[in-house]
């Protein structure tokens, strides 16, 4: 196996091949935010919250680190300005979908929300604009990690999605039968597994 | 017919056709691409045979059905060799004198001749007529001549000659090398070097490779890769099994959309023949080298015509792009490299190895090579796709070829690379297209989309139907594609009826930004483009729609009202019969008027208003005045 050194945010670090962006900030304890990722999963790059700036032959790019492999001599910003922008708007558009706790947390690094004490024993997440508001909650951020760890580890493939574009949404594939293992329910990141699946499912 | 196994045997079959077929023999070719099947071109042809049986002509003169000819404006379209005689928009009715007259008598038939608008002239040949006069029509002219049925059209023209040289002469390495001394671009929108990808999937490790067609053309009023695969498929095959040969291919795939059936069918039998006559299968031409291909029907997505998303659909999987960190010409079909190029640019192949890569540069601009086929539509007299080479500028495909502006009205603006293209105004017409100067003034080649538009069309409203278009056919996986777009929309939405806001402008400025920067797929990175074009070209009409709640196109419906002229109106009553809500009251002598509020602005009135009076306008941005009850109609002087 081939070693390969990369700078990550000014640290070198030595990889193997066919590791991630990801696994190598890991490695030295550099810690990228995700949401769609999952280590028992495929790198889906759908959330995009991963994304750090490369330097390449004097090129920079944006790229999602949970999906980019390492390569020799390249250097990854993991917290330029750049980089968090992007992170704090992928969180502003989804904060109003699913206003939970993991999504709050994250979005208060970014100064989007914060935790206001009401009482003594009281406290709760405070957005502090919806500047870009949705219809209603879906509680879903389309992360997808619910239907693919049913296809990928329980090999159940009974959630997928269904429509395109700004019409997708997560659905029960017709015909299939749960078995009730509830890994979808504890994996969900929008922090409420919509609760007509699990009424629906009679989990 | 047997195999062919050799290439004297290829020429050999070629002279053969040839001397049957006598050159002076009339034959009537009609247009069967989906344009004039539409303007039922079937019953032309069928009017044709009937009447050549009738006349006892049916063995002295041949009919053949071709692909598209281009100017699907005029359709159906005949043209009769050997003379080249061109009727247009011809009709079943039409038949029996087209036999009597040009057929029996060598007559022309004037009222079905292209007339020129601006001199009234009467034109008789095809290729003089100004739409061709100015093209250069080397991939898609030969579609006229071809029945897309039958292989032994195209091996007549000199087809898989290219092949037959490659396969015999030529190592693969070395058609390798002229295609990327011919600096062939990609024609699907990107412009990247084929012979770079060709290189890249040869030399990838990983067997077997595969090669792919991209058929998956869905921009918007595009059509120039369905017209090419419908009406000269072995064009494409043959510069694919070229391919494959280069890249060391043995299985291919072509992906068409089921929405084109024609394209379907026709590339079915061209697979079909050409295997038949041995030039694909197994042991091609008796060279020994095989190559198979399989057509895949796709199931109607946009976004499937995105590489990744492609080789996703081919698999079985659903149409969905996947990063693209390594490319899918070292990892794609099945983990296996895959080289995917598009219907176009498959189809120069075999001109590139016909006439070598000197004789290709010499066509185009400097980093631009050869010519590329548009599909020109909007508001342009002359619809239709037109081929020309790179360089050429939009001034003159708009106004030589497509004979300018119709209803005289002015040009506005032009869209070019379809839905996540943009918008070159007026003021920029002289720019010549190719894939670095569209680049540069922030549109794109795309696959060849170019829409005109006239003073009549709100740019923000076509920035609004494009990202619309985009927001429902995103795939919606990554966050700033279906996240952005959708806000986009609503703030496009609220622009175009009068709901927009301070600061609105700055919000999609910043929208765009991130969903180019952020998405996964090049449809997301592309996506912001009408919006930033119009942004940067025509930035007022916003500002008009935010700030004043107007709209100067006098498009969009919440900021417009009708408004009947009690100057101009001549109370005829034409518009009060025609109003679907009854908003229009008046009588005989007295002005007609608009209940604004019964009104729901679907411009029937506007429509019916005759021509001379004009008495009806769309107001935008002001108060509508008031008219005296019971006015009487002033006469028209």
């Amino acid at each position: 196996m081939e070693r390969i050194t990369l700078e990550i945010d000014g640290k070198k670090v030595k990889a193997e091949e066919g590791m991630t962006l990801l696994q190598a900030a890991e490695s030295i304890g550099v810690e990228i935010p995700t949401l769609c990722h999952h280590e028992d999963l495929e790198p889906y790059g759908a959330c995009r919250l991963c994304t750090v700036e490369i330097i390449k032959s004097e090129r920079t790019r944006l790229v999602a680190a949970c999906c980019y492999p390492v390569e020799n001599g390249l250097i990854v910003k993991t917290d330029s300005e750049r980089v968090n922008k992007i992170r704090k708007m992928i969180l502003e558009l989804l904060l109003p979908l699913a206003p939970t706790g993991p999504l709050m947390t994250l979005a208060t690094k970014y100064g989007l929300c914060e935790y206001v004490k009401k009482s003594e024993e009281e406290s709760e997440w405070k957005v502090k604009e919806f500047r870009f508001p949705a219809e209603e909650p879906t509680y879903c951020t389309l992360c997808g990690l619910c239907v693919r760890y049913c296809a990928e580890v329980t090999k159940e493939n009974v959630i997928g999605f269904i429509g395109r574009g700004i019409d997708r949404q997560v659905a029960l594939v017709p015909g299939k039968c749960c078995i009730s293992c509830r890994e979808c329910e504890s994996i969900c990141e929008g922090g409420k597994f919509m609760d007509k699946f699990v009424s629906l499912l009679e989990l | 017919m047997g195999k062919i196994k050799s290439a004297s045997e290829l020429s050999k079959l070629r002279q053969k056709i040839l001397s049957k077929r006598d050159p002076k023999k009339p034959c009537i070719t009609i247009c069967s691409g989906t344009g004039c099947h539409a303007y039922a071109s079937e019953k032309v042809s069928n009017a044709f045979q009937e009447e050549l049986k009738k006349q006892k002509l049916e063995k002295a003169v041949d009919i053949k059905r071709t692909g598209c000819h281009g100017f699907c404006e005029k359709g159906p379209i005949v043209v009769i060799y050997p003379k080249e005689i061109c009727y247009l928009q011809v009709k079943p009715e039409d038949v029996t004198d087209i036999v009597s007259q040009t057929i029996k008598e060598g007559k022309i038939v004037g009222r079905l001749l292209y007339t020129d608008p601006h001199t009234n002239e009467k034109i008789v040949h095809e290729s003089e007529i100004p739409f061709y006069k100015h093209q250069k029509r080397l991939i898609f002219g030969n579609n006229r001549k071809i029945d897309p049925k039958n292989i032994e059209d195209y091996i007549a023209l000199g087809g898989y000659k290219a092949l037959a040289k490659v396969l015999f002469e030529l190592t693969p390495k070395q058609v390798l090398e002229e295609v990327k001394k011919a600096s062939l671009r990609g024609r699907g929108g990107g412009g990247f070097p084929a012979g770079r990808k060709w290189e890249t999937t040869r030399n990838a490790n990983g067997e077997p490779k595969y090669v792919i067609v991209n058929c998956d053309e869905g921009d918007p009023g595009a059509y120039m890769d369905r017209s090419l695969m419908e009406g000269n498929p072995h064009s494409i095959l043959e510069g694919f099994i070229i391919g494959a040969y280069a890249i060391g291919s043995h299985e291919g795939f072509i992906y068409v959309r089921q929405e084109y059936p024609l394209a379907v069918e026709n590339t079915e039998i061209a697979i079909h023949q050409a295997e038949e006559y041995g030039l694909l299968g197994e042991d091609i031409i008796g060279s020994g080298f095989g190559f198979n291909v399989k057509i895949h029907r796709g199931a109607g997505a946009f976004v499937s015509g995105e590489s990744s998303a492609l080789v996703s659909a081919i698999e079985g999987k659903v149409g969905e792009p996947k990063p693209k960190y390594i490319h899918t010409a070292v990892k794609g079909l099945w983990g296996k490299p895959t080289c995917l190029n598009n219907v176009e640019t498959w189809a120069n192949v075999p001109f590139i190895i016909d006439n070598g890569a000197e004789w290709f540069k010499s066509l185009g601009t400097s980093n631009s090579k050869g010519t590329k086929i548009f599909s020109l539509v909007g508001k342009v007299n002359n619809t239709g796709l037109v081929e020309v080479p790179m360089g050429m500028s939009l001034r003159e495909i708009i106004y030589d070829i497509g004979g300018g502006i119709p209803n005289g009205k002015k040009l506005k603006a032009v869209q070019t690379g379809g839905p996540s293209g943009g918008v070159i105004p007026k003021s920029l017409i002289d720019t010549p297209v190719d894939f670095d100067e569209l680049a540069k003034l922030d549109s794109m080649m795309g696959s060849g989309g170019m829409i005109v538009m006239d003073t009549d069309t709100c740019m923000v409203d076509i920035a609004r139907y494009f990202v619309k278009f985009l927001s429902e056919e995103s795939c919606g996986k990554c966050v700033p594609c279906r996240e952005g777009l959708r806000h986009m929309l609503r703030l496009l939405n609220n622009i175009t009826s009068g709901k927009g806001n301070a600061g609105d402008i700055e919000r999609l400025e910043e929208l765009s930004e991130f969903t180019r920067d952020a998405s996964l797929c090049a449809l997301g990175t592309t996506a912001p483009n009408p919006v930033l074009s119009t942004l940067k070209y025509f930035r007022n009409e916003y500002e008009a729609h935010i700030n004043e709640k107007r709209c100067p196109a006098s498009v969009c419906r919440e900021l417009i009202a009708y408004y009947i002229d009690p100057e101009k109106c001549q109370a005829c009553g034409i518009c009060t019969k025609n109003c679907p809500t009854g908003a229009i009251s008046g009588k005989k002598g007295i002005v007609h008027v608009i209940d604004q509020k019964k009104c729901i602005k679907c411009g029937a009135c506007i429509d019916v208003c005759p021509e001379r009076f004009g008495a009806i306008e769309k107001i935008s941005g002001e108060s509508i005045p008031l008219v005296p009850k019971s006015m009487k109609v002033k006469s028209i002087r």
